[in-house]
């Protein structure tokens, strides 16, 4: 669901961060027109926010783990993870987590790719939250619910600062788990330039 | 570093306890230290961000530049609490927009850390963090980028600093801050 949907009409908050967004046209390829979190990273309170809003959401869930997708979600992740009190958890491209990991691969546009998480990371049923910066697809976030289920975790809700509007309609749910987003894409403002 | 010249800070045994060494990973003869068994404890970590917080919410920086990826875990939140605004340091590729990029030396070959040139600008005081610092590499091009730009590099920060590898030498002259040393 978006924020807007879910007791967060007329925050003032979703549109500074949504403000703070930056796209950039034909990036990677042409065609996407990629939103570009780091000018609100540059933005410190609008960066706040973002953290503000996702803990005032999570912080009586129960979560104990909120596991991040390299390496946006390692941006956002961490300082949601600091203000429950719970653990963070990388989940990390191939070959860069030591000891015994498990790893799931998942579609690209021509390819695929894989993530990996540390097993021993995850108790048995613990109730876990995944953040990236954005959803569009949805495909790395459902490798991302794989992992943390295959490792014991319980994955309560994923979350994203943006995502596209098809997760607008209808159940907005990701392999059967809720998903929450701030904002929508912003759109590119060619009089800006 | 953290624990020189003064009463060692209680936290630091706690962090360094928390931190898992792998031997050969991810190959023959390396010891690697593996920062993820730190995250898992909640206090320890917390822990770990306030060191970094107490020591430079005074300081007056401006920007605190994270290296990926390790230093993205710990970058923002100090940035985040000291009102700073985070800039990450990025492999090849993956920032859009206008950039500039820094050369630095592998064991075998070299990579590029690129940064936005509009992200930082020459009346800045930045601070670098990374998980930590071994021959000093990657440090030594992260402040080149903020350099070039005209920002002024006020401290680098790591976790864990390898002495033996001597990177402290490589940050001309720019002052170093760890909290915990692996010999």
């Amino acid at each position: 669901m978006f924020a807007v949907e879910n007791g967060l009409q007329g925050d003032p908050r979703l549109k500074v961060i949504s403000d703070a967004i930056r796209v950039i046209p034909h990036f990677p390829k042409t065609g996407i027109m990629f939103q570009d979190i780091t000018t609100l990273l540059l933005d410190p309170v609008a960066f706040k926010h973002v953290i503000d809003i996702f803990v005032d959401r999570y912080k009586h869930m129960h979560i104990s783990l909120v596991a991040g997708v390299e390496a946006r979600g390692f941006i956002f992740g961490p300082p949601i993870a600091l203000a429950i009190g719970a653990k963070f958890v990388p989940l990390r491209k191939p070959g860069k987590l030591p000891g015994r990991v498990i790893s799931e691969e998942y579609e690209l546009e021509y390819g695929s790719d894989r993530l990996e998480i540390s097993v021993e990371a995850v108790k048995y049923d613990e109730r876990a939250l995944i953040i990236d910066d954005l959803v569009a697809t949805g495909g790395t976030l459902s490798a991302s619910i794989n992992l943390l289920e295959r490792a014991g975790a319980e994955v309560v809700e994923c979350a994203c600062v943006v995502g596209v509007p098809k997760f607008k309609e209808g159940q907005c749910k990701l392999k059967g788990k809720p998903l929450y987003v701030l904002v929508e894409p912003s759109q590119f403002d060619e009089l800006a330039l | 570093m953290a624990d020189e010249n003064e009463v060692k800070d209680p936290r630091i045994d706690g962090i360094k306890t928390k931190i898992r060494v792998v031997p050969d990973f991810p190959k023959k003869g390396i010891m690697f230290q593996d920062i993820t068994t730190l995250l898992l404890d909640p206090k320890a970590f917390k822990d770990t961000i306030d060191l970094f917080v107490e020591r430079y919410r005074d300081m007056n920086i401006s920007v605190v530049a994270g290296i990926e990826a390790r230093g993205f875990i710990f970058g923002p939140s100090i940035a985040l609490a000291i009102g700073a605004k985070f800039v990450p340091l990025r492999k090849p590729k993956k920032l859009p927009g206008e950039i500039i990029f820094e050369e630095y030396e592998l064991e075998y070959g070299s990579d590029r850390l690129e940064m936005h040139v509009e992200a930082v600008d020459s009346g800045d005081r930045a601070l670098v963090v990374d998980d930590l610092i071994a021959t000093g590499g990657t440090l030594s091009a992260a402040m080149n980028l903020l350099r070039r730009v005209g920002a002024e590099v006020v401290e680098c920060a790591c976790v864990i600093e390898l002495p033996e590898l001597k990177g402290r030498e490589r940050l001309e002259g720019k002052p170093l801050y760890v909290l915990v040393e692996y010999r």
